[in-house]
């Protein structure tokens, strides 16, 4: 078959797929041992940022080779892109974004439904966690690599007795791919 | 036909080399060689960029010399593939793309493999051995 041409494709192109069940249980029992090596909820909250990180950062290359996008003019194609194709493609969801910022450099993304927390039901003792904030590392990881520096957080999250899982993504700086060239300075 | 891919680099987005393979007889290079060309590729496509007269350039992406062809792919995250190969080799940036495809599939998805730093993994190397071998025809293919 040939490869997938639109970048909206891709997610229905024949790739290896794994059981869902198979994968929200295997984020589950992370997330179990993360809470009982660290004991507290900031730690763990920590932790699985630190882990998306370091899933973005590779990640971000396999988005880049299979969606066939192309570099993004602004900010709000970014989000769009996140949300329409990088959550579909990896979580086989996609994401609403909305409550654009003034000065466009801060936008919510919002999931309706979210494979990961499918089974999912927060005990007392788990107050203050955010169970799937693996995600905002995920998505701070590839976008740094893509030379953006953000800030990404839970503001909403349905295990919470919220209505959505919501993200809230801030670009903080864009860097720009410039050589060192005036070494003469 | 007989594979016409001389030489594959891959350099990271610092500008060092992480990978460098030659196929075929031609245009074998030795360590000290293979890194002096891909540290001066890796500022000449930088130079080239900035030269160009053409607005949002992102480099080289094909030198055509006498005795063969250096073809160039970057990602948008910096990281350089290129190869060199026969003068006249059609389908390369095809080609390049299913390199890259494998890159992030047996590179970065290996939770062994350090970012940034050479590549050494086998999976890599075998499915890397196959595309480029397949035949002449490979890179129009695709998969």
């Amino acid at each position: 078959m040939a490869p997938p041409t639109r970048a909206g494709d891709y997610p229905f192109a024949p790739v290896d797929r794994v059981n869902a069940e198979l994968f929200t249980l295997t984020y589950g029992a992370i997330v179990r041992q993360l809470l009982t090596d660290f004991e507290e909820v900031e730690e763990v909250n920590k932790q699985l940022d630190t882990m998306g990180y370091n899933i973005g950062v590779r990640l971000i290359d396999d988005f880049l080779a299979k969606s066939n996008i192309t570099r993004c003019s602004e900010f709000k194609d970014t989000a769009e892109v996140i949300a329409k194709v990088g959550f579909k493609m990896f979580l086989g969801v996609s994401a609403t974004v909305s409550n654009w910022s003034a000065d466009g450099s801060e936008c919510s993304l919002i999931l309706d439904d979210n494979p990961l927390a499918d089974f999912v039901e927060l005990p007392d003792t788990c107050q203050g966690l955010f169970y799937c904030n693996i995600l905002c590392g995920v998505i701070r990881g590839a976008l740094e690599m893509v030379s953006m520096r953000t800030e990404v957080k839970f503001v909403k999250d349905m295990l919470r007795g919220d209505d959505a899982f919501e993200i809230r993504l801030k670009l903080l700086e864009q860097v720009a791919e410039e050589y060192p060239y005036k070494d003469d300075e | 036909m007989a594979a016409t891919v001389y030489n594959l680099f891959v350099i990271n987005k610092s500008g060092g080399l992480i990978f460098y393979k030659d196929y075929g007889t031609h245009g074998r290079l030795d360590t000290n060689d293979s890194l002096r060309l891909a540290s001066l590729w890796h500022s000449m496509h930088a130079i080239s960029s900035q030269l160009s007269p053409v607005g949002g350039c992102t480099g080289i992406e094909l030198l055509e010399a006498d005795t063969f062809d250096l073809h160039c792919f970057q990602s948008l995250t910096g990281t350089k593939i290129f190869v060199t190969t026969e003068s006249g080799t059609p389908g390369m940036e095809n080609m390049l793309r299913l390199i890259y495809e494998l890159y992030t599939d047996y590179v970065l998805k290996n939770p062994f493999y350090e970012v940034e730093m050479p590549i050494r993994c086998e999976l890599w190397d075998l499915n890397l051995a196959q595309l480029v071998r397949k035949d002449g025809k490979a890179g129009l293919t695709g998969r």
